[in-house]
Formats: C-alpha cells, sequence, structure tokens
C-alpha cells in the first residue's frame, strides 16, 4: 500500500437526485490503515457515500480517488470489498460455488483454494456443498462476510454491517475487521450500532442531511458514552 | 482475468443457476408449446398457408417465450443485491452484459431448439431442409433479440412495472430483426433454400447484430451504474 | 422575458398557420386528381417532418445528456419526444383521412404508415418508460440511453419497412409514387406550412421544458419537506 495516497480522498462531491441534493460538498480524506465509522441518522446520505466509494453511484460533481485512482477502475475495485445490505450471493448456488464465483471474477490464482479456506475461516466448510437457499440466516450472514473478504480488500466498505447479525457473526466480522486493520487495510463504515462500532474505530465522521459536520480521530468521549456526537453536533 | 473468461464465468453462473432452478426455462417452453397449439386454432393447420407464415409464427413464439427469459435475466440479480457485488467485482461492465447476454442466448437457443421438432411435427412441416442456414439464421436473430432484451431487462431492472415494461419497449425494437428472420425462415422452410434476393435480409440481421451490440456495449456502464 | 418571446413566438407561429390556412383553403385551386382533400397533405407531410426532426433532437439532446448530466438535455429530450409523438400522431391521423378519401381505406400496411405506427409505439414506450421511474437522476439516465436505441432502431425500421413492403407490395402503393411533380404554388405551401408547424413545435417544447423544469422543482421540494 502506497504511503502516499489516502486510501480515499474526496473534495467538494454533490450527488443530486434531480434538483435535490443528498450529498452537500462532501470533502473527506481517510488514511490507509484507519477505521472511519460514518454516523447519521436515517437518511443523511450514509449509503448514498458509500454506494459512490464502491462505484455504484456516480457523483454529479466533485472528485473522488481511491488509493489515488478512480473507482472504476478494474485494479482499484479489485482492492475494494463491500458488505451492503443484502448478503450478495446466489441462493441457488452452493456456498463453495458462490466463493469460487466471487474469486474467480476478483481473478484470484487459486479460487478454488481460497474459496476452500474461506469457507473454513467462516465455519461452512461442513456445508460447503449445500445450496444457499438452505441456509440458516447466520450461516448466510457467515458466507458473505467471506465473499467480501476473499480476495483480501485493501479498503472494507460496510453499510451497516452488524445491523441484524447473529452473536456469532458479530464477533466472526469483529475479529476479521480487526485482522484487516492489523494487516494495514482501511474500513469505512456506515453504522446504528455505536457499540460494536466504536471499538474498531479510529475516526468518526457525522453526516447531517448530506453535509458533512463533523470528522476527525474518534472523540474519548464516545467510548464511554457512544451517543457524544451526536449530542455535541446536533441530530439526536 | 481477461474479457473472455470473465464473460465466460458470469454465463456459466447464469446458465447453471438456471439450470438449478429452470424457472424460466420451464416456463418459457411451456409458454412455447401453448402458442404453437393455440395457433393450430388460428388457421387450418394442414392447410399449404402454414408453409408460407411459418417464419412470422415461429418468431412469434421464440418472442414471446424469450421474454420470458430476458425478464429473469436481470431481475435474478435483484434478490440478496447480487447485482451490487457484481458490479463492485473489477468485471468491466461490458463483460457482465456479454456474459449475460450469452447465458441469454444460449437459453433461447434451448427454447428454439425444442419447439422447432414440436412445431414440424404438429402442423406437419419439413423444417430441416437446409439445417445448417436455418441454425445460422437463428442464431443471429436470436442474438440480436437477446442482445436488446438484456440491455433493456438491465434498464427496467429497479422498475415497478418491470415484467410489463420490458416487453412494451422489447418488442418495438426488434421489429427489423424480427422481420428479417421471419422472412428468411419462412423461406428457408417452404424453399429450402435463401433466393438471392433475400440475401439483403442476410445482411440487415448482421447490420442489425453489429449496430445494437455496439450500441449496448458502448451504454452498459452507464445503465448499471446509478 | 422568457415568457414575452415565448407568447410572442405562439402568437407567430398562430398568424402564420391562420394565413396558411387561408390561402390553402381559398387562394390554391383544387388538385386535378384528387380534388380538394389533397389539401391535407399540407398538414400530413409537414407533420412527418416535424416529428422526424423532434426525434433527431431528442436523440441529440439524450447523447448529450450522458455526456454532461445537465439535467436542461434531459428536459429538452423529454420535451421534444412528447411533442414529436403528438405530431406523428397528427400525421398518421391525416394520413388516415386522406387514405380514406382517395384510397377508400382508412389503413394500409404501407411502409410509411407502418413505419409511422412503430415510430409512434417505440416513442410512447419512451414516455411510459419515464412514469415508471421515480428517482429523477435515474429515469433521465435509463430514458437517455432508451432514446439512442429507439433513435437507432427507428431508423433500421425505416429501411426494413420499406424493403417489406416492396416485396409485398400492396394494391394501392402505386398511387402515391405515381403523383408526379408539384405544382410549385403548392410546393412553397407545403414548404411555408412546415415552417410554421415547426414554429408552432418549438414553442410548445419550449413551454413543455418550462413544465418539466417546474415539475422537477415540485420533486425536490417535496424531497426536502420529506428529509426536514
Amino acid at each position: 500500500m502506497s504511503a502516499a495516497a489516502p486510501a480515499v480522498q474526496i473534495s467538494d462531491l454533490w450527488k443530486y437526485y434531480g434538483d435535490y441534493p443528498a450529498l452537500k460538498s462532501i470533502g473527506l480524506s481517510i488514511h490507509a490503515g484507519s477505521c472511519l465509522s460514518l454516523l447519521g441518522r436515517n437518511g443523511a446520505g450514509k449509503t448514498t457515500l458509500l454506494r459512490i466509494l464502491a462505484g455504484l453511484l456516480r457523483p454529479q460533481r466533485g472528485d473522488l480517488r481511491i488509493f489515488g485512482h478512480d473507482p472504476r477502475d478494474g485494479a482499484t475495485r479489485a482492492r475494494i470489498g463491500i458488505l451492503g445490505h443484502g448478503i450478495g450471493v446466489y441462493e441457488e448456488l452452493s456456498a463453495l460455488e458462490n466463493l469460487k464465483l466471487f474469486a474467480n471474477l476478483y481473478g484470484l490464482p487459486n479460487a478454488a483454494e481460497s474459496a476452500k479456506d474461506w469457507l473454513k475461516r467462516t465455519y461452512l466448510d461442513n456445508v460447503s456443498d449445500s445450496l444457499v437457499r438452505e441456509f440458516s440466516r447466520g450461516m448466510r450472514q457467515r458466507l458473505a462476510v467471506a465473499r467480501a473478504f476473499i480476495h483480501g480488500p485493501d479498503l472494507l466498505l460496510l453499510d451497516e454491517p452488524f445491523t441484524s447479525l447473529d452473536d456469532r457473526a458479530i464477533a466472526l466480522l469483529q475479529s476479521l475487521l480487526q485482522g484487516a486493520l492489523n494487516r494495514g487495510a482501511t474500513i469505512v463504515m456506515s453504522t446504528h450500532q455505536l457499540r460494536e462500532a466504536m471499538e474498531l474505530s479510529t475516526d468518526v465522521a457525522l453526516l447531517n442531511r448530506g453535509k458533512l459536520v463533523f470528522q476527525g480521530p474518534r472523540p474519548v468521549e464516545m467510548l464511554q458514552d457512544p451517543t457524544w456526537l451526536y449530542r455535541t453536533y446536533g441530530e439526536g | 482475468m481477461n474479457f473472455v473468461s470473465q464473460t465466460l464465468t458470469v454465463a456459466g453462473k447464469d446458465i447453471r443457476s438456471e439450470i438449478r432452478t429452470k424457472e424460466s426455462l420451464n416456463a418459457a417452453i411451456s409458454f412455447a408449446i401453448v402458442i404453437l397449439v393455440i395457433f393450430s386454432f388460428a388457421v387450418d393447420p394442414s392447410a399449404e398457408q402454414i408453409k408460407e407464415m411459418s417464419g412470422g409464427l415461429l418468431w412469434i413464439v421464440f418472442a414471446f417465450a424469450g421474454a420470458l427469459i430476458l425478464n429473469r435475466s436481470f431481475a435474478r440479480e435483484l434478490g440478496n443485491d447480487c447485482l451490487d457485488a457484481l458490479i463492485c467485482s473489477p468485471v468491466p461492465s461490458a463483460a457482465l452484459f456479454t456474459g449475460k447476454a450469452a447465458a441469454n442466448f444460449v437459453l433461447l437457443m434451448v427454447v428454439e431448439a425444442v419447439s422447432l421438432p414440436i412445431f414440424g411435427v404438429l402442423y406437419n412441416m419439413q423444417w430441416m431442409r437446409d439445417p445448417a442456414t436455418l441454425a445460422a439464421v437463428c442464431m443471429l436473430a436470436t442474438w440480436g433479440i437477446t442482445i436488446i432484451g438484456t440491455v433493456f431487462s438491465a434498464l427496467t431492472v429497479n422498475l415497478r412495472l418491470r415484467e410489463l415494461m420490458l416487453p412494451v419497449l422489447i418488442y418495438p425494437m426488434m421489429i427489423p430483426a424480427l422481420m428479417a428472420a421471419m422472412r428468411l425462415t419462412t423461406v428457408l422452410i417452404s424453399e429450402g433454400t435463401i433466393p438471392a434476393d433475400d440475401i439483403i435480409w442476410l445482411r440487415l440481421l448482421v447490420g442489425f447484430d453489429i449496430i445494437f451490440t455496439a450500441l449496448s456495449v458502448m451504454l452498459i456502464d452507464t445503465v448499471l451504474i446509478g | 422575458m422568457r415568457q414575452n418571446v415565448l407568447i410572442g413566438l405562439a402568437l407567430l407561429a398562430g398568424l402564420w398557420l391562420a394565413r396558411n390556412l387561408y390561402v390553402i383553403f381559398l387562394g390554391l385551386p383544387d388538385e386535378a386528381a384528387q380534388g380538394a382533400i389533397y389539401r391535407i397533405m399540407f398538414f400530413h407531410v409537414p407533420s412527418w417532418f416535424t416529428c422526424f426532426t423532434a426525434f433527431f433532437v431528442a436523440g441529440i439532446s439524450s447523447m448529450l445528456y450522458l455526456g454532461k448530466k445537465s439535467t436542461m438535455y434531459d428536459t429538452l429530450a423529454v420535451s421534444a419526444v412528447e411533442v414529436g409523438v403528438v405530431f406523428t400522431i397528427i400525421g398518421l391521423v391525416t394520413g388516415s383521412i386522406w387514405g380514406r378519401i382517395i384510397w377508400g381505406i382508412w389503413w394500409t400496411w404501407d411502409p410509411r404508415l407502418t413505419w409511422a405506427l412503430i415510430t409512434c409505439i417505440v416513442y410512447s414506450g419512451y414516455l411510459m418508460l419515464r412514469r415508471a421511474i421515480d428517482d429523477p437522476t435515474a429515469r433521465a439516465k435509463n430514458s437517455a440511453v432508451l432514446c439512442i436505441f429507439a433513435f437507432a432502431s427507428v431508423v433500421i425500421t425505416y429501411k426494413a419497412i420499406d424493403w417489406w413492403r416492396t416485396q409485398h407490395p400492396g394494391p394501392v402503393l402505386s398511387i402515391r409514387t405515381g403523383g408526379g411533380n408539384m405544382d410549385p404554388a403548392m410546393e412553397a405551401m407545403l414548404f411555408s406550412n412546415w415552417g410554421a408547424l415547426l414554429l408552432l413545435c418549438i414553442v410548445l417544447v419550449a413551454v413543455r421544458m418550462k413544465q418539466e423544469d417546474t415539475s422537477r422543482e415540485v420533486e425536490s421540494l417535496r424531497r426536502y419537506a420529506h428529509a426536514a
């Protein structure tokens, strides 16, 4: 990972829905190796911002660089992992087929090996040939995590990752995220589960109606009282 | 991974899940057979005229059955937000598109391969007079239908009335390809060969495929990314 | 200011049309072969030109929208298509009336008629697609893509139908080509009325654009209200 370019560099970014600005002049710099929690109430623009970072949406105005490159470059996208609201795996394929598919799409040299390895790491190796539609909720979530991590992404974009996860999946995800941080990866996540998120976060950003109202290292106060930021900067 | 293998990976994924569920293939084949049967009430099946309208009948069947397959193409990606996961992967949108189009093409060709003999039996028709040319015509026209259908499947995937909008949008666009396919299939079944003054339809078909494949590949990135 | 220009142009178009109507009905003699009904051609042919112009403009502005992402081009595209569809329908109806008198039938699968009908259906699909998408940005983008496909398809269809119908000639086809050269006064009137209809088309597009801008503004105000 180049130390020179920040993981994410955004300047004066605007996203409109028609004439309505969903994001207003966002400027944000996330340095490599940090974990940013994106806070704000529903409709503040968190998901829109994450989708723009993931290259799923195009902003109307502004500049966005990921590791110094355009987010729609194939090489850039190979370094990004996403975990959104949906699990992003196919119901009618088996767990192994799903992971092999994504390993292939990401151009991993040993697709089958990595797929098996990640099934083991997410405790799904005993059901690797079962179709996803037969899986329980917790198993699906773990498979989704494996899908997002399989290519060893340098930038992880997580949209409400802890919502509706069971305890086992939360523990797994937290340890994987910690592991990713340890190897120097960058994490951007939107979340309402402040307690789970604050343990990992090095930085926080608060969005209020499409505007970035706070960005900086996580205030110490938030470890004790996660809602401190909301109270201090409005938007309860 | 290069463009071709990316395309094949996406196509293989689509065909594999279709073989597992058979949801659109079953529906499309039964639908095709039902239209073939119902059509026998519209005309006297033993008449010589049926030869004259064989191409028309067949391509109406294929186009209608095709819409069922094309409707599922991108809708299949909606559950679990799989489309997002695909778009985020390093695979370019164009490879994603050609992969899905290739899968639709294969599925529609299967429907045609099943429908043609049934048509031959039900209407007592010698359709195998020049199988190689007929197959070539079917492939060219099916690619035209598939390319338009796949791009519009992507365009309408987030719509409330997706299943209704897709046929309304694609059929008028496909008319040139359908006209050419109908004409060529009719002469191939009734005369067993393409006469010189009908070669122009073959050229139209090739031109249609090239123009719309190029347009689709150029515009698909815009379609898929909001 | 813009409003006044629009009203001025609309008045000009109206006067021009009124003057043309006067000349068409009272100034020009009946045509030798067709009698009085030939006058409908002064509206039929120009409206056909006008609709093609409108769809061409819509195609270009859709491409510009995809390139520049400025809502202005989307507004222009939808307005041009809507007005274009109206002129296509005028062309179809006037042609149908003319056909009833001259050919004795309301409709025949003549290449131009078939083409006009398919074009009308294709562009109605465009208008339907717009109604089905709620997010204005996605609507603009998707309908711009559709508009480009529509234009390509309509151009190809134009050629294809010509071949198709030539191979299966209708019983009445020769009447259309056998008209011979036009009287210069009539031809001048044809172009004059095209000018008038084109001006009318421009006014209608401008009015529709204004309305589209307003409705987009209302839409965004609704989102603001929702967010507050």
